[in-house]
Order: structure tokens, then sequence, then C-alpha cells
């Protein structure tokens, strides 16, 4: 799958606090959520961001609690795939159980990308371009069985085939 | 250590780092936030039951008692699924706690159990000797099916302490110290082991802190080896049969690190990250608006007491709210038996039934615009206990109180 979105930038240690504050953790609706996503963080997030965009961050991003209605706030508002240089181990898992494309790239995009510049990133090859800067990036292939998982379209599914054996 | 028990909950004889391993667990948990979301992706599995109605455990305790009518929608739905499908260990309030503190109190946790639970402060639970680590609503409601995770062997890093503490410090300042100097990612997806004399010497309540935070530091999970203390801890309390495996001596660790304690200060967290530790000196004279004692971090007998102490026949500070949660029923019952609501009361504090209210900026102690905290909890983020720009300060139970009679933050000792 081939996704081409613009970018959004975040540093490192983007906290699951920051994705969506506790205060709105009362909804579980994404759509709800994502009114809210990174608000603290940067304000016009949640009112500019358009399906389809892309968030590249730094390390240890997602770090903190364990709640899906990170991943899901992102999925919420369209955001096609989640591009940092790590990711906080339950954010991952939870990114990869609910179906959000997420890659873990080690280089520093965000130093070659400005907001709003055009990302272009392969799913299956994990390579991502930087069209107007003419940058590659090598992402870190997901293994065998995470790929099984997100080929299902998430855990829920890839259960439902297993128990129905 | 962690190895072995994954391989035994895995139904190998041995694993290594980086496999992916399908585990059987003992226990899965959830609390009013994350469960309605694991509850609405069971439902999507279409199975007519749970894999084990005995091995499931509920606790409302995030927004309870019922905040608003969004957290009762929550709430209910815990209680509904929990009623549907015969889930024993269903706490509702009056009988629960915060999840943490609640567990172990309960012996629902054991030396090489497996758990898994949809909050990230799981982990606390290694402190007993289980593998316990922090997943997401999907990964519980799999589970709830399947009685199965799937995890990739973490490596392990081993932290070794040495020394006796000294006056007014405990584990909260061994692991905010640790994770002060090893950073938020220092140990991320790492199994984090904890030993050493000090730790040898370490109250059960004391090593649950520890562990707890281990998540603050990027880590799958905290580890100690179960002894004396431990199986002390948990005689008359857990009815599993269970059988402590002791780590091999040549047991393999990514890193080692050392600390002597001897000299070691009392550590304040500042904000906005658990990371960004200084010795108490350094925040001397921050005025603060509101003081937090509770929560699955520092909300145990042992800090109530340690809290009371040091507050005994002062006064809260004219300008400071303080806030004192027991956090189980029982640790409620025995701080009243022992006197201490009756100091914290006499103090002029808050005191709580159970909740984990404002460590999240849930409710019950919301600040406003411009606020600041100083809170025994375990996170700081921007905003975490209210507005974006208010400000939390951690430390443990000791400075707290102290810092709520001078209305600044202040090392115990210039108090007491």
């Amino acid at each position: 799958m081939i996704l081409e979105g613009k970018v959004w930038l975040f540093g490192d240690n983007v906290d699951t606090d920051a994705i969506i504050p506790a205060r709105y953790l009362s909804a579980v609706d994404p759509a709800e959520l994502a009114a809210h996503c990174l608000e603290d963080v940067n304000p016009d997030f949640p009112r500019l961001v358009r399906p389809g965009d892309l968030v590249v961050a730094g390390k240890n991003f997602g770090c903190g609690s364990s709640r899906e209605h990170a991943p899901l706030a992102l999925k919420g508002a369209g955001v096609s795939c989640v591009v940092a240089q790590s990711f906080a181990r339950i954010f991952y898992r939870n990114a990869i159980n609910i179906g959000l494309p997420i890659l873990e790239c080690p280089a520093n995009l965000a130093g070659s990308l400005a907001p709003g510049d055009i990302l272009r990133v392969d799913l299956e090859q994990g390579l991502i371009t930087a069209p107007r800067s003419g940058g590659r990036f090598q992402a870190v292939p997901f293994p065998p069985f995470m790929q099984e998982i997100i080929k299902s379209g998430g855990l829920i599914e890839y259960v439902r085939s297993r128990l129905n054996y | 250590m962690i190895e072995k028990i994954l391989a035994r909950g895995a139904g190998q004889k041995s694993v290594r780092p980086g496999e992916l391993i399908s585990v059987k667990v003992d226990l899965a948990l959830g609390n009013d936030i994350t469960a309605p979301v694991a509850i609405r992706e069971f439902e999507r599995l279409g199975v007519e039951r749970v894999f084990d109605p005995e091995k499931i455990v509920l606790v409302p305790d995030h927004f309870t008692p019922n905040r608003d009518i969004a957290a009762a929608e929550q709430a209910l739905a815990l209680r509904r699924f929990a009623e549907r499908y015969g889930i024993k260990h269903y706490f509702e309030v009056g009988r629960m706690g915060v999840e943490h503190a609640l567990l172990p109190e309960q012996g629902l946790v054991w030396p090489g159990a497996v758990v898994i639970g949809a909050d990230s402060h799981t982990c606390t639970y290694g402190a007993v000797g289980a593998f316990a680590t922090g997943v997401g609503s999907t990964d519980l409601a799999a589970a709830m099916a399947l009685g199965e995770a799937w995890f990739k062997v973490p490596e392990t890093i081993r932290f070794e302490y040495r020394g006796v503490l000294p006056p007014f410090t405990g584990g909260k300042d061994l692991i905010l110290y640790m994770i002060g100097r090893i950073g938020v990612e220092g140990a991320r997806y790492r199994a984090m082991e904890f030993g050493g004399d000090t730790i040898g010497r370490l109250s059960m309540d004391g090593r649950l802190t520890m562990c707890n935070m281990a998540i603050e530091a990027g880590g799958k999970c905290g580890y100690m080896e179960p002894d004396e203390v431990t199986f002390d801890y948990l005689q008359g309390r857990v009815k599993h049969p269970y059988a402590a495996e002791f780590s091999d001596s040549d047991a393999a660790y990514e890193r080692i690190f050392s600390f002597e304690v001897a000299s070691l200060q009392p550590q304040v967290a500042f904000p906005p990250s658990p990371d960004n530790v200084r010795p108490v000196g350094e925040a001397k004279g921050i005025r603060i608006d509101q003081v937090v004692i509770g929560s699955c971090t520092n909300g145990r007998l042992e800090d109530l007491r340690a809290a009371a102490a040091v507050i005994k026949g002062r006064k809260v500070h004219p300008k400071v709210r303080l806030l004192v949660i027991p956090a189980t029923q029982q640790i409620y019952r025995q701080a009243m038996a022992e006197g201490l609501l009756d100091i914290f009361i006499e103090a002029e504090a808050a005191v709580s039934t159970p909740t984990c209210g404002p460590c999240l900026g849930g409710h019950m102690g919301i600040l406003a615009r411009g606020e600041k905290a100083l809170s025994t909890t375990n996170r700081n983020f921007v905003g975490r206990m209210g507005h974006p720009e208010s400000e939390v300060f951690l430390c443990n139970p000791a400075v707290a109180a102290a810092s709520a009679v001078a209305g600044e933050i202040i090392h115990p000792g210039e108090v007491a």
C-alpha cells in the first residue's frame, strides 16, 4: 500500500496524555476523540488535520498510559500513518492491534522535513520518500507475525480467523 | 528470570530475547476506561464465553465514584459485562481500590504468574515476582476470549541498589533517581530487574512503588526476585499454588546499573516528565497550590504512615489543598484504625474514598490554569492533572506532607 499525504511534525517523547488528554476518556468514538487529538501540543492539529495526513515524530512516540484511545484518536483524525524514530511499546502494539499503520524509522526524518511537506510511504517495503527534498529513508520491517495481524485487519480479525478453525 | 516465566507460559523449554511467543495468561485486568473499549472489541469476536471467568479482573477505579453521566455509562458497561459472563473478580465502589494496590492486597497475583492488564501500571506486580505488563484494550479483548497474549521476549536490564537508605527516602526515591538517570525511554521494551541489599531490606509497599514506575522508563515489566519479605506478604493472601523461581547465577543481562544509596536525597521529578529528576534541595522554595498523597504508586499504608508521621500536630499551609486518598478500602480502614486519618483531618486535609481521580486529571482534584501541584503519583506530563498550563511535581509521601505544611517544596527534615 502506498500512502501519500501532508506531514505534521512532532518531537521526542510525545506521550499519550498529549495525544489524547485523560479528560476526554469518557468517549470511545474515534471521531469524538479526534476532535481533541494532540490539542495540548498543537491546537491547530485537530482543527486542520485532513484525512491522509501523516504524523512524523522523534523517539519514544506514545509513551505513558496504555490507553488505546491514543491510536484511535489518530485514526479517527484520518492520520494515514505515524512515522517515528521509535515507539513506546504499548502504543506500538495498540496501533498494530487496531490497524493504524506505523513505521519505525531510526533516521531523523523530522530534520529534513518542513511542516506541510508531502511524504510518500510504501508500507510493504518500508520505503519513505520526501519528494521536495529528495530524501529517501528505510524503515524497520515488521516481523512476519505482525504482518499477519496487519494483513488480517487488526488483532480482532486475526483472532476471529483463529477461532474459526 | 522473566525468560523462565515466559517459557513456562508458552509451554516451551526456553525462550530467548527477541523471540515472538504466545503465552497463556493467569490473569487479565481492565478498568473503567480501558475495559469498555475491550468489551466492544470482545463482542465483535462473536464468542459466547470468556476463557475463564475466574481469571478476569475488572476494577472501576479511574473516574469512580462516577464523575459524570458518561463515566457512569462506562462503569455500567463493566458491571453488565461482569454479570453477563460471570466474572468473579469485579470490584464495585465500596469494595474496590486503585487496581494496582488492590490486586496484590487481595492475593490475585503471585510469583511466576503471567498477568496482563489494560493499564500501563500493570508492571507493579513484578514486585511479587510475577511477569506483569500493560497492554491495550484490544489485547485485553483477545485475552478474555483466548486466554493468551503475544509477546516479544524482552532483554533484561539489572538495577543493583547497595547501602542503607537515609531517613525520609524510600522506594519512590530509588525509582525516580533511576528514571532520572536512564530517561523515559532508557528501558524501552526491556524487563527491569531490581535487586541488591537495599531492595532486600525494602518493604513490600516500597517494592510495589518501584515496579509500578518501571513503565515510566519505558520498561515492559519490573521484576524482583521473591524473598522472605515477599513470602510473608503473600502468606494468607494468595490461594493459587505457586512456585517461586530464581535467577540463574549466569543469567544474561543486557546491562547492569549499580547505585550506592547511602547519600540519596529525596527526589523530585520536575514537569513535564518523570525523568526530569533532581534532589529535593533543588526544588526548595517552589510554591504549590495542591498536594496529592495517593495513587497506585504511593497510596499504600506505609505511604500514609510516612505522611502522617510528618504532618502530625501540624496544619496544612493556608494556601494549599492537601488531598489524601487511601488506595483501597482495606488501607482506608487500617489507616482509620491507626488514627492516621484523624491526623490528616486534624491537619485540615481532605481525605477521599479510593480513586485514581486526580492522578490523571480525571476528577477529585483538577488543577486550574497556572496552578502547581506536588504529588506522590507517577506522571507529570503536560496537562496530566488538569489545565495544560498547570504543572505537576512528583515526590515521595514524606516530602509531599512536609511541603503541604510549608506551602512550598521542602525536605521533610526541615519540618520535622
